[in-house]
């Protein structure tokens, strides 16, 4: 056969085209390319400014776990992270687009505060008791009030929750310098430190969140795999026609399970006012629920993996502050370095999903 | 010379998505002046063939030649470029624009400003076909064979000699299908080059001058029309010879299982999807629910089952009305209804999800305590698989990823274990092939003997004939009639469904009862 004159446009050189569903190990396998590729790119970033990778890149592992003070910072940088991603879970499980955990967060520490700040003089374990409840029922509110207008109305809860980060955070601006202001505070508006009977206590050396936390973990791995309620909310998620046809109230369903989020949220809150800051400062939250939404995004909303990833991201976090302080450098480098990092993972999530197929040549005849 | 040049010829056509081999070493020709159809069952990768020639797909391997020159085509562009047009399955129609609109839509002329001659085009076309639509017309308020209409227009217009259409006939009612076929068999006349795929065996023998059987991904077969017979046809595209009949079975109940009087549903907008309807269901029955798309049918389904607020009217099931109860109520209430609703994966199943998940969908909530209990479920699918031979890799793979055919093998199969005593099934074999239809056919005349009321809402006339005891025909929500299968034809049922409604007769005595 002789070469025909080809009538359209050459072949596009390169073709983006989606994945059938692949398997546990080229996942790993992918997640471990990606891992590589931050790390390079991130050096490329290091030596641009003028520092010796290899060096810096040390100081970050090292500075995470090199002794007892700084795995202690490691776990604490861990908690309110670990916690709020679990409360998250739920929500995008059930296809809830919660991004309201910084909110909910921070609802859940004033409500432990009012406890702390007001009834101080409670026994230390009913305190803690009251506090934690408290916790939960602040961030569970803040859950539900988006979850009610949402089956009620059908607004959007992304928007919605986003909206309510903001009046949570300035409710705590007003309370700081309004009526919780501490008066021994001398014209600086802060609210009081808590007296050592509202702190969380301390096990192994850091505040009982971590427990809290981990209890948490394999709390909501058993209700999501193995309980009714969690099988609802999977089913909400995949389909609520489904979910209708089944049977199931999902109005119900959604405002429970958003409920839940938030209480979880809440009690994230709660460990960081009363075992960490030991006040109500509006840095309660610090961006944790945006954090959380990653962690649990890029964990597939696994509890387990949720765990690991987040050790992982508090180490790099822990690290790049001991990376900052060591080489004398701004903050803002640890925080493009970790960016550049954050990029490459995420990005490479991409590829789980699609692939590129690029131009066969075309044999000559 | 020129006579025998093909207008389209693949050679050796192969295409794979990850694993799964959808075309294989695929030959296929079509001369101009001539109509092929391609013949396959669902899933045997004809639509997929036709996708690489529409330049949605590329082909891993192969080549294509049109009007004898070898081609690359790599988008829908191409395509159109090459003369080839095709008419999906699914009407790709602005639906807010008039027929004009949509028929010059992407056409890419040349100059600013739209060319007054477009209006004498489309007239031209029209006429030359025999095609009539009206250009101002909306889309929105068209017909499904109006909308159909327009777009081969549309493709005609580019100036497509090559037509490729998916399943034309799936929506059509027979005088609509008649019609059609008048155009394509003008179209031939003119020279064109025309595909149709579908799997109804009549109209193929009607229709085209060869078909091309495609089985598994592999074209096994080319024949001339005029020397084959369905039965042949049949035992090509299935692999093995099949029965092609469909059984009635008598039974001899004579209870009322549901009452429905004076129903209306309206949507969200108040629009009346349901208008004033009234029948009954009887123990032991199949009742055929026939009509063009869009009737009603859909709306019908999911009031009964509870999904959908009724406006007025009673649903009255043993003297206990239905109305107003939520699906969990109508279980609670021990009514074991069952309804097969026409989107599986999103509404009777959960898609991600595995058969043993599946199967727990409507029990989940028996037994005590805030805990699964996932071994009955296991237990059951393991038993579908093997009753109804449903093929996945294992009962936690999602069902999603499994055939159509299977997919419904499990919601049937999960609904009938739920001894139900009325059955709703919406387009029970839609996309199954036809061994699975029959295994369909024969699981709905086992619940009709046990004497459970079926409700099948249909869409092929000639299966409906065969297996309903009666059919009740909707049209814009109303009931145009309701007649016995042992004296309805085909042709009847067309008229009914276009909004003739009967003469005197029963069902119309029915109706306003």
């Amino acid at each position: 056969m002789t070469e025909q004159s080809i009538k359209t446009k050459k072949e596009p050189f390169l073709r983006v085209v989606k994945k059938t569903e692949i398997s546990f190990a080229r996942t790993l396998i992918l997640s471990l390319i990606a891992v590589v590729a931050a790390i390079v790119a991130g050096g490329i970033f290091i030596l641009a400014i003028g520092e010796n990778p290899f060096k810096v890149y040390g100081t970050i592992v090292k500075g995470a776990w090199r002794s007892e003070i700084a795995i202690k910072g490691t776990i604490k940088i861990a908690i309110p992270l670990l916690i709020a991603s679990l409360g998250i879970t739920p929500a995008f499980q059930m296809k809830f687009w919660n991004i309201g955990a910084e909110g909910q967060i921070i609802m859940g520490g004033i409500f432990a505060s009012y406890f702390a700040l007001f009834f101080n003089t409670l026994p230390h374990g009913l305190l803690l008791l009251l506090m934690f409840i408290a916790g939960i029922v602040g961030g569970g509110i803040w859950g539900l009030i988006p979850a009610y207008f949402k089956t009620k109305f059908g607004t959007n809860e992304t928007l919605f929750t986003l909206m309510l980060n903001y009046i949570a955070l300035y409710t705590i601006k007003y309370l700081t310098e309004g009526p919780w202001r501490d008066p021994s505070s001398s014209g600086f508006p802060k609210i009081a430190t808590f007296v050592p009977n509202a702190r969380l206590d301390q096990i192994f050396g850091v505040h009982a969140g971590w427990l809290i936390a981990l209890i948490l973990v394999v709390g909501v791995f058993v209700y999501l795999k193995f309980t009714k309620q969690g099988y609802e909310i999977s089913v909400v998620g995949e389909s609520t026609n489904t979910a209708r046809y089944a049977g199931m109230n999902v109005k119900k369903i959604v405002m429970r399970t958003m409920f839940l989020s938030g209480a979880i949220c809440g009690i994230a809150g709660m460990t960081q006012v009363t075992g960490a800051a030991f006040t109500l400062g509006e840095g309660v939250a610090g961006g944790v629920g945006f954090t959380a939404i990653t962690v649990a995004w890029l964990s597939r909303l696994n509890p387990i993996v949720i765990l690991i990833v987040t050790v992982l991201f508090s180490m790099l976090d822990k690290g790049c502050s001991v990376m900052q302080s060591t080489f004398g450098l701004s903050s803002s480098v640890s925080s493009i370095l970790q960016g550049i990092i954050l990029f490459f993972i995420l990005g490479f999530d991409f590829f789980t999903r699609y692939q590129f197929v690029f131009r066969q040549r075309v044999k000559r005849a | 010379m020129k006579k025998e040049t093909m207008a389209i010829e693949l050679k050796q056509i192969t295409k794979t998505f990850g694993s799964v081999v959808a075309n294989n070493k695929i030959d296929l020709s079509v001369k101009q002046g001539e109509i092929l159809a391609l013949l396959g069952e669902n899933g045997s990768g004809k639509t997929t063939l036709m996708n690489m020639l529409s330049g949605i797909y590329k082909p891993d391997s192969g080549s294509i030649f049109i009007n004898g020159q070898n081609v690359t085509i790599n988008s829908p562009e191409d395509s159109i470029r090459l003369g080839v047009g095709m008419i999906h399955q699914h009407f790709k129609l602005v639906e807010a624009l008039s027929a004009t609109d949509n028929i010059i839509l992407g056409a890419k002329e040349k100059g600013i400003f739209l060319n007054k001659s477009r209006f004498e085009k489309i007239r031209d076309i029209s006429k030359r076909f025999g095609l009539e639509v009206d250009p101002e017309k909306k889309v929105y308020q068209m017909s499904v064979s109006e909308k159909q209409t327009v777009e081969i227009i549309k493709v005609l217009y580019r100036k497509a000699d090559i037509l490729i259409l998916d399943e034309p006939t799936a929506v059509l009612t027979p005088q609509e299908t008649t019609r059609l076929f008048d155009i394509l068999r003008r179209m031939k006349a003119e020279g064109c080059a025309v595909i149709i795929i579908t799997h109804k065996l009549n109209e193929v023998l009607e229709i085209s001058n060869r078909v091309t059987i495609l089985r598994k991904g592999e074209s096994v077969a080319t024949v001339n029309t005029a020397d084959t017979s369905a039965q042949e046809l049949t035992e090509l595209m299935v692999g093995r010879p099949v029965e092609l009949s469909i059984d009635h079975p008598e039974t001899f109940f004579d209870e009322n299982l549901l009452e429905v009087h004076h129903l209306t549903v309206s949507d969200e907008e108040g629009f009346e999807t349901i208008k004033d309807i009234s029948f009954d269901l009887n123990r032991g029955e199949i009742l055929g629910v026939a009509g063009i798309a869009g009737s009603g049918q859909k709306e019908l389904c999911e009031a009964i089952a509870g999904l959908l607020p009724v406006k007025k009217g009673a649903i009255l099931y043993h003297n206990e009305n239905l109305v107003g109860k939520s699906p969990d109520e109508i279980i609670k209430m021990g009514i074991s209804m069952s309804f097969i609703p026409e989107d599986r994966l999103g509404m009777g199943l959960a898609a991600s999800m595995g058969m043993v998940d599946n199967m727990l969908l409507k029990k989940y909530n028996e037994g005590k305590g805030p805990f699964l209990s996932k071994k009955a479920a296991r237990e059951l699918a393991k038993r579908l698989v093997d009753q109804l031979d449903i093929v996945t890799p294992s009962i936690d793979t999602p069902v999603r990823r499994l055939s159509g055919g299977n997919v419904q093998k499990v919601l049937l199969g999960r609904e009938i274990e739920s001894q139900p005593n009325v059955l709703i099934t919406a387009y029970a074999v839609r996309g199954l092939d036809i061994n699975s239809s029959y295994t369909i056919y024969d699981l709905l005349n086992e619940q009709k003997q046990k004497g459970v009321g079926v409700l099948f809402i249909g869409e092929d006339l000639d299966v409906m004939l065969e297996l309903c005891d009666r059919i009740m025909v909707l049209c814009h929500g109303k009931i145009t009639g309701i007649v016995d299968t042992k004296e309805a034809t085909k042709e009847q049922l067309g008229l009914l469904m276009t909004g003739a409604t009967m003469k005197g007769g029963e069902g119309s005595d029915r109706t306003k009862h």
